[in-house]
């Protein structure tokens, strides 16, 4: 059995060698400030060891991947910094995303409002109050082209927090980018897509589970021939624990939402490696250090067993779970605002630490408001401190082979098998959404966890213990009132200039093609936004066609 | 027997944010009250229909989206128009501090904002009821 460890660790160090070729180790030797050599990882020392080594861990960039994705980690590339922004006007969000990238950020990450998120446009009575509100307000084409302008989309890679509406909106990204000279085979991104969560947790569903479903794998397999860079969904566990689960619950919940939209898929009649190097997945990082660092690992090793296992897949890259991570909104205090940083830069260490691909570190201003630009800035340097000072980059995976970790990856990765086992006896994920399953279990967790906070079993620093009186928030973002009179009329200016025979035309198609099951959409949705079809009148098609959710 | 007190907890707007809803929900069913919770995405008429087909006595309106400042007024003024206006409307959510009077002068009878014990909310609530009914 020795052989394996050596065998693996040769043919970990031939995969250094090749990824070292594109993405070179960020310096010639790595040292720390008593000039110590930092190996690229350790190993444990005992060959009696080796076996189970193997077993549970592997080599990084290697199955079951509990190391992290790639053989070398952050020692080639940091994770990507990816600040969550967007409010107001496209215009608005438009110079803050150009502020972020001046600022060293590496990837953009849009926030849509509530009635984009919805598909209901500015000027539907639905949107009244809530225009530009939490993210910025998309109607037409001409938004995102205000939204995206000078921004070059064959080098910026962008992350769309859309979902029912997802396909809706990842067309305009595709029409933008054409208007750039920019082919749809080259835009690199991420849309969320990931409905199932929505009905659990995050509340912007539109259509019942059955036809959502068919969006989804809709928009797998039009990416999977046209827009092969792009991840086609990111299955989230964020807001499943900002609903109040535990990160056992977040990890179960949100796997076991990924094998039903990878059942969904092979369902359409693809195969299971032609879509799965595509799925992200987006998780929680909360204050629990330990906790959180150990969930990582455990949930890449789950990934990469059941897509191995279950699944049959071959490709590697279908077995890797790359991930997003924000830290926790729901733990920071209205309280001393300011402690709030420190919160999350042990967040996003343990996010770090447990090996994610990219990050969003929230803004101490939060718990209040949208962040200010100073707040954000905060935000941002706080990763940039974890990576350039900290040296916890230097090294794959710090933490393995620590049994305090170690335990608690296993033990996390047990609970979540039962309620996997569990949800997989009600029929799946679909079905236990559907009767209200998971939503009862957080709920449960989240009561429990009031209760702890309330009778001080749980101490939060300035919330029920070492507070003091305190001025409450003095400089938050304000969101503008006027914004949303100014965002009708401009929807209402972009119907009148477009050419509406063609825009009726084109919708029609949309219309018979969404009564066919058996064909793909996407087409007919770029074409649509293509003529100035707003998010509003897709969605209004398609929700005559498929009918509204209306709750478990 | 002193009948229940009985709470409208409502989700005005397009909020999907109902952790905090849910929360107080139970809390108050654990302080003998009955609850009836409307769901997301329910419009002010709505809500203030529910209030009155319902019989409550009190209606708790919760937003993290932004949006109270349209929302909650639109609550009452729809009371007001349903001849209910003796029910009393109150708020919780992420709300910055300089909304409240302004809320306030709306007619929102009070705002509770993050970090509030769920007691606390309970014992309020109490007094407000029983000081009306007397």
């Amino acid at each position: 059995m020795g052989n394996d460890f050596n065998t693996a660790q040769k043919q970990w160090q031939e995969k250094m060698k090749k990824t070292q070729v594109r993405f070179p180790e960020r310096k010639e030797t790595f040292v720390n400030k008593s000039d110590l050599e930092i190996d690229p990882m350790y190993l444990p020392q005992h060959e009696a060891l080796h076996d189970e080594y193997m077993e549970k861990l592997g080599f990084p960039g290697q199955y079951p991947y509990t190391r992290g994705i790639q053989p070398g980690m952050y020692r080639s590339r940091f994770w990507t910094m990816r600040q969550y922004a967007g409010f107001g006007s496209a215009k608005e969000t438009n110079q803050r995303f150009r502020y972020l990238l001046d600022q060293g950020q590496t990837g953009l990450s849009v926030a849509f409002d509530l009635p984009t998120q919805i598909g209901y446009d500015s000027d539907d009575p639905m949107a009244e109050g809530e225009v530009g509100k939490v993210g910025v307000a998309i109607d037409s084409l001409e938004d995102m082209e205000i939204l995206l302008d000078l921004i070059p989309l064959d080098k910026v890679s962008t992350s769309m927090t859309i979902n029912a509406p997802a396909s809706v909106l990842l067309c305009m990204y595709i029409a933008v980018a054409e208007k750039q000279g920019v082919p749809k085979e080259n835009i690199t991104g991420t849309i969320q897509n990931d409905i199932l969560k929505e009905y659990i947790a995050r509340g912007t569903y539109i259509y019942p589970p059955k036809p959502s479903m068919r969006l989804i794998t809709n928009i797998f397999e039009y990416c999977a021939e046209d827009v092969p860079k792009f991840n086609t969904i990111s299955i989230s566990g964020y807001h499943i624990r900002e609903a109040g689960s535990t990160a056992v619950q977040e990890v179960a919940f949100t796997l076991a939402n990924g094998m039903a939209y990878v059942d969904a898929a092979i369902e359409s009649g693809l195969k299971v490696d032609q879509f799965a190097p595509r799925l992200a997945f987006f998780f929680n990082a909360h204050n629990n250090f330990f906790e959180e660092a150990a969930k990582f690992r455990a949930a890449r090793r789950i990934w990469a067993h059941l897509m191995k296992e279950k699944y049959g897949a071959e490709n590697e890259k279908s077995l890797r779970l790359r991930f997003h991570t924000q830290t926790g909104g729901s733990t920071l205090t209205a309280q001393q605002p300011d402690n709030n940083i420190v919160r999350v830069a042990l967040q996003a260490l343990s996010a770090v630490m447990g090996g994610t691909q990219s990050l969003h570190t929230n803004s101490r201003d939060e718990a209040l408001a949208l962040p200010t630009e100073e707040s954000a800035r905060i935000a941002l340097r706080t990763q940039q401190i974890i990576a350039h000072e900290s040296g916890v980059a230097d090294t794959v995976d710090p933490l393995a082979g620590s049994y305090y970790v170690e335990e608690m990856t296993d033990r996390i990765e047990q609970e979540v098998w039962s309620y996997l086992d569990r949800i997989e006896e009600m029929g799946g994920a679909v079905q236990a959404v559907e009767d209200g399953y998971m939503q009862r279990e957080i709920h449960q967790a989240a009561y429990e966890a009031q209760k702890k906070i309330e009778s001080k079993d749980d101490i939060i620093v300035g919330l029920n213990e070492f507070q003091i009186d305190e001025e409450l928030n003095a400089d938050l973002l304000k969101v503008d009132e006027q914004l949303e009179k100014d965002q009708v009329k401009q929807v209402q200016q972009a119907r009148e200039k477009r050419n509406q025979a063609v825009v009726d035309d084109i919708l029609n198609q949309l219309r018979e093609a969404a009564k066919n099951p058996e064909t793909n959409v996407m087409p007919y949705i770029l074409e649509s936004v293509k003529a100035y079809a707003t998010v509003g009148e897709i969605c209004n098609i398609l929700r005559d066609e498929f009918g509204e959710y209306t709750g478990a | 027997m002193e009948q229940k007190i009985r709470v409208l907890i409502a989700k005005p707007g397009l909020d999907g944010h109902d952790r905090g809803a849910l929360v107080i929900a139970q809390a108050l069913r654990d302080h003998g009250m009955e609850v009836i919770y409307t769901g997301l995405r329910q419009s002010a008429p709505q809500i203030a229909q529910a209030a009155i087909q319902e019989d409550v006595d009190v209606v708790g309106l919760s937003s993290l989206s932004g949006g109270h400042k349209a929302l909650f007024p639109k609550v009452v003024e729809e009371l007001k128009n349903r001849g209910a206006d003796d029910i009393p409307v109150i708020g919780g959510g992420v709300i910055p501090e300089e909304d409240i009077s302004f809320l306030e002068e709306k007619g929102i009878h009070k705002i509770f904002t993050s970090g509030t014990k769920t007691t606390e909310l309970a014992q309020y609530i109490q007094g407000l009821i029983r000081g009306e009914q007397v």
